[in-house]
């Protein structure tokens, strides 16, 4: 009998299990893929094309579509533990229910940063984006936004699957929360890709930090009531 | 669980005197809105709108939101069903009064600003609490065990708390970069006497509508836990 491990070790055991999942089966990742690249394409024709500029209509794109496909992601997340009520498993672990949450968060982090890795090239790539330093800043306003959208999402994930309509649910809690995500994300990526200087961007950046300040810490608090002791 | 020693509501829901005077108020209200206060003299008409619009915005936001999210900490804290309940009616009530706000400033902006809606900070803000309220509800509605139910939407109410405030800095921001030519709201002028009076009785009815309401909805929730309750122990 090992010793019970600390928080921030135990919610890596949990996230690599998730992700240990995910990786043997690749189901969820490459379904949210292929629907990201879709959307990415599909919005293309939605616009003409000669009266909207590509570059002005590539952020709101990018993170509408990474919101969406997020969201495919994060049914999976708690929706894995219903089968054989696997939940009853991480319960039982020797661990508090905060790393099970970081855990489970941490790997839907993995996820859609997964997601945003193949996103963010295709829409620079068929959007004729201008590939310069832009890019660098667009990675880490990605970064704020995924946590944000992860600590969010996670939580309602886990509340979602215990309800009468699972899949419709969740993003029914989730969008209104992803607003001053996409708004904050779009706004300041649309800022530093035409080129402006950061501290254009940097109010939007402001509220994205404070986002997840607040959000990673009120959701961690409330996860565990979130479970049925 | 409701214990079954709690005191169930027994008036017969029509005899709701409470209900019945607030109506009464509002009513009384209209009429003095209508036929005895001035007309303004750059709005014309449209201004009494002020007079239901204002009232349940403030009636929804600073009471019937607030009421929710206090209610849902406390509920979290102390686990007492009642504190679930107050919740619950204040969220729905709150939806109603919501609903107004959103049917009626349309038709007073038309009017005033040309336009039935604008992306202006204080109109998104509304439209996206009115959608917080809606995933609430919609929240009870998908949760059958009781316990389960209240720990949700008690979760739900305080995020949805931390939120409002993101919500109104991103769209104020957003509006204040992108200024919008159409956004001729006058800077609420001093209003004469008379129309403070009026304003602030309709405020009052208006409160006083909101408590009869959230009292019956309360009722219902007691009723139906109780029966609940009931069908539990006879299964």
């Amino acid at each position: 009998m090992g010793e019970a491990p600390g928080t921030l070790a135990a919610s890596w055991i949990v996230a690599r299990k998730d992700l240990a999942i995910e990786f043997r089966t690749r189901t969820a990742f490459l379904s949210a893929l292929v629907f990201a690249l879709l959307g990415v394409t599909i919005f293309y024709f939605a616009w003409d094309a000669t009266a909207v500029a590509a570059a002005d209509l590539a952020p709101g794109v990018l993170w509408v579509i990474f919101t969406f496909a997020g969201l495919l992601g994060l049914q999976r997340s708690f929706g894995s533990e219903l089968a054989d009520r696997a939940i009853d498993g991480l319960l039982g672990a020797p661990i508090s229910r905060e790393a099970i949450y970081l855990g489970k968060a941490l790997a839907n982090l993995v996820f859609v940063s997964g997601i945003l890795a193949v996103t963010i090239p295709a829409v620079v790539l068929f959007y004729n984006l201008p590939f310069g330093p832009g890019i660098g800043a667009l990675a880490g306003i990605a970064a704020l936004a995924a946590v944000g959208l992860v600590a969010v999402g996670t939580l309602f994930s886990a509340m979602a699957v215990n309800t009468r309509m699972a899949e419709l649910l969740l993003p029914m809690l989730s969008l209104p929360f992803f607003v001053p995500i996409v708004m904050g994300a779009a706004q300041s990526s649309a800022r530093l890709m035409a080129g402006r200087p950061i501290a254009e961007a940097w109010p939007w950046l402001r509220i994205l930090v404070a986002f997840d300040i607040v959000f990673v810490t009120a959701c961690t608090l409330a996860f565990p009531y979130t479970l049925d002791e | 669980m409701t214990s079954a020693s709690e005191p169930l509501p027994t008036a017969r829901p029509r005899r709701d005197p409470l209900l019945g005077v607030a109506i009464v108020a509002v009513a009384l209200v209209y009429v003095r809105a209508l036929a005895f206060t001035p007309i303004e003299a750059r709005q014309g008409a449209a201004q009494k709108i002020l007079y239901i619009h204002a009232t349940s915005a403030f009636i929804a936001l600073y009471v019937a939101f607030a009421l929710m999210a206090i209610a849902s900490i406390l509920y979290l804290w102390l686990k007492d069903e009642k504190l679930d309940r107050v919740a619950e009616s204040a969220a729905e009530v709150g939806l109603a009064f919501t609903t107004v706000v959103l049917l009626t400033g349309p038709l007073w902006g038309k009017t005033i600003w040309g336009a039935w809606w604008t992306w202006d900070a204080r109109l998104t803000s509304t439209l996206f609490l009115w959608f917080l309220i809606v995933a609430y509800s919609l929240l009870r509605g998908a949760v059958e065990e009781r316990g389960r139910r209240a720990r949700y939407s008690a979760v739900l109410g305080i995020l949805a708390a931390l939120l409002v405030p993101f919500i109104h800095l991103s769209v104020y921001l957003f509006r204040t970069l992108h200024p919008m030519p159409i956004l001729l709201k006058p800077s609420a002028p001093s209003m004469p006497s008379e129309m403070q009076v009026t304003f602030f009785s309709a405020f009052l009815a208006f409160l006083l509508l909101f408590a009869a309401l959230l009292r019956a909805r309360y009722r219902i929730a007691t009723l139906r836990d109780h029966v609940a309750s009931r069908e539990q122990e006879h299964a």
